[in-house]
């Protein structure tokens, strides 16, 4: 892990109708780390990578990713939605899908052609999905339209990637899966943020952790902040979980 | 065939793939109602542009209808964002409002206008060959043709130009805002088209039927194929269809060229939700009957492999101990035997190498749901289709 700052976030507001969600948030994310994010239902997680990624406009404050506006650094980040947030009935298949990671390279109006159609079944390969490639996306199970999901963010081709909960609904075997090629990326210099939910794989899963309800808890390495005091604070109850140090 | 006859038919042809285009995205958008709205609400400014052209086939007069279709969007966009009402209530809301403040007009206006709610509301094409647009006393043909003509032409421009833009902001539109192509942009762009075409439609084919046109195309494609260019393709090959069959339909019936386009619209969907070879009703219940019969193989072929006592596997008794009718029992034996799974001697009921082999896989698949254990079973028996 470098010293170099990916990405920071300075006092972070967004609110819906009125209400906040996210307050005030302020948080700085060193490159090289592999980080969950986690927090009760509601806490404004997938909200806070949605306002990072400007997909949702925040009422204050302000992203810079490696010293800039998200806007001008597009294409040094990768995004990986919740599984649940598109109709996977779409009429298409999984190469098709894991094509699309190469739209924002590309920019408006040009196609995909071989060279990304390569970088596709590059990913697909990675991914363990090779042979699905000209599946109808609906006839794939849920661990496998998550492994889709990773392969369209790999193709992306980023330094940062933004996952919104790539575990949920995959069986232990596309788990492990995942988490091995999020490791490989983290090795790779590339900083890696994901929205969790399991706390009792975040010690074996991440090297840094941020609490996150509506306001900051904490943020830091795991190993340093990833305690009962902070869940406690966290949750709202006495959180016990085991802890592997 | 007369030459207004053949006009007709080339008037009703490129207005139904006009509509077909950006059905498509509408039906995948899940916004059908949105285009019924639009269709409704653009009569007020149909009127308007109307007051100020006096000619229905301006090019003004239709921006000017399309900006009143793209201002029921926002109004519902709007209505729908103060959190008090679903999306399907704010659309209910806006268009009869828009709608009536347009019938109120031409009512008002009625001696200025020479437009009538009927005509709106169903249009009709038979007149479309007497409106001719005329470049210094060069007769060009129908003057509806030719704005049908550069509106489709537009479209297929923008088709052409954006389709990879429309497509991943029409599947993930967070992912889509993320790499920059603004899925508001495209939204507002269809949305624009989608106006435009309607009002271009409209005098041919009313307000009420664009949406047929527009719809139907799209859904019955999308009950055929898992390919987003084959789905337009086909849309536009069913509103060809529909187009020509409605019109000699209309010639043979002596009525509305417009209504039998849509009657036959409906028709051709009702036929492919029948008979489409995966999710037409029919495969759907086929598919039904032969999971039933083969989770019965299943079940047969489990019990085998757990009992090695002969009285469990003697054929007689197999019904007691499944607890199955004779008929049933009879089926699933026979389709065990078909397949080769099981042999029977002296009434005694054994598993082959190969239904030992295949209840091998089918329990490890219901254990550990993995998938690719099962990839060769599926092609022969639907119950692994997922």
């Amino acid at each position: 892990m470098s010293e170099k700052i990916a990405i920071q976030v300075d006092d972070l507001t967004v609110a819906y109708n009125y209400k906040p969600v996210l307050w005030d948030i302020d948080l700085v994310i060193p490159e090289g780390v592999l980080m969950a994010i986690v927090g009760p239902n509601g806490a404004g997680k997938s909200t806070l990578i949605k306002a990072i990624l400007a997909i949702i406009k925040p009422i204050a404050g302000s992203v810079a990713i490696y010293g800039k506006p998200y806007e001008e650094q597009r294409k040094q980040v990768a995004y990986v939605p919740q599984k649940g947030s598109v109709d996977w009935d779409f009429p298409t298949t999984a190469l098709d899908v894991v094509m699309m990671g190469t739209y924002g390279s590309l920019g408006w109006i040009k196609r995909p052609g071989q060279k990304e159609k390569k970088a596709a079944l590059e990913a697909l390969e990675k991914v363990g999905m090779l042979a699905f490639k000209h599946r109808q996306i609906s006839q794939l199970s849920g661990g496998q339209q998550q492994r889709i999901f990773l392969a369209r963010a790999l193709v992306q081709n980023a330094s940062i990637y933004f996952m919104d909960e790539p575990f949920q609904g995959v069986d232990a075997t596309t788990e492990i899966a995942i988490i091995n090629i999020l490791k490989e990326l983290r090795k790779a210099g590339k900083t890696l943020v994901v929205v969790h939910h399991d706390l009792q794989t975040v010690p074996e899963y991440f090297d840094w952790v941020t609490f996150l309800n509506v306001k900051k808890i904490a943020t830091g390495p795991v190993k340093e902040i990833f305690n009962d005091d902070n869940l406690t604070k966290t949750y709202g109850i006495n959180y016990k979980v085991a802890i592997n140090q | 065939m007369s030459s207004p006859q053949i006009e007709i038919q080339l008037i009703a042809m490129v207005v139904a793939i006009a509509c077909a285009i950006p059905g498509v995205f509408l039906v995948l958008r899940k916004m059908a109602l949105i285009s019924d709205a639009i269709s409704h609400s653009i009569l007020p400014g149909i009127v308007a542009g109307f007051f100020i052209t006096h000619d229905l086939n301006s090019p003004i007069l239709i921006l000017l209808a399309a900006l009143t279709g793209v201002i029921t969007v926002v109004l519902v966009e709007a209505i729908q964002k103060t959190g008090l009402v679903k999306e399907d209530t704010a659309i209910g809301l806006v268009f009869p409002a828009l709608f009536s403040i347009g019938v109120i007009l031409i009512a008002k206006n009625a001696n200025d206008v020479h437009l009538d709610v009927d005509a709106v509301l169903l249009g009709e094409l038979a007149f479309a060959p007497f409106d001719r647009l005329l470049l210094s006393g060069v007769d060009l043909g129908p003057k509806s043709l030719w704005i049908m003509g550069s509106i489709l032409l537009i479209t297929l421009v923008l088709l052409f130009l954006f389709f990879k833009e429309l497509k991943v902001s029409t599947f993930d539109a967070g992912l889509s805002s993320a790499m920059g192509i603004s899925p508001i942009v495209m939204h507002y762009g269809l949305m624009s088209v989608s106006s435009i075409t309607v009002v271009g439609a409209f005098d041919a084919v009313g307000a009420i039927l664009v949406v047929a046109l527009m719809i139907a195309p799209a859904a019955t494609a999308y009950l055929l194929t898992a390919n987003l260019k084959k789905m337009m393709l086909l849309s536009v090959g069913f509103g060809i269809f529909s187009a020509l069959a409605g019109y000699w339909v209309a010639h043979w019936l002596d009525a509305s060229i417009s209504g039998s386009m849509t009657t036959v619209l409906g028709l051709v969907f009702l036929g492919v939700y029948l008979f489409a070879p995966n999710k037409g009703l029919l495969a759907v219940l086929y598919r039904h009957k032969q999971q039933r019969t083969e989770v019965s193989l299943i079940t047969f072929l489990l019990h085998l492999n757990n009992h090695s006592e002969e009285r469990e596997r003697h054929i007689n008794h197999l019904n007691e101990h499944i607890n199955w009718q004779k008929v049933r029992s009879q089926s699933v034996l026979d389709l065990a035997l078909k397949n080769n799974m099981i042999t029977i001697d002296h009434k005694i009921v054994s598993l082959t190498e190969k239904g030992k082999e295949f209840t091998d896989l089918a329990l490890e698949y219901i254990i550990t749901n993995k998938d690719e254990k099962i990839e060769p079973m599926k092609d022969d028996f639907f119950l692994f289709r997922g």
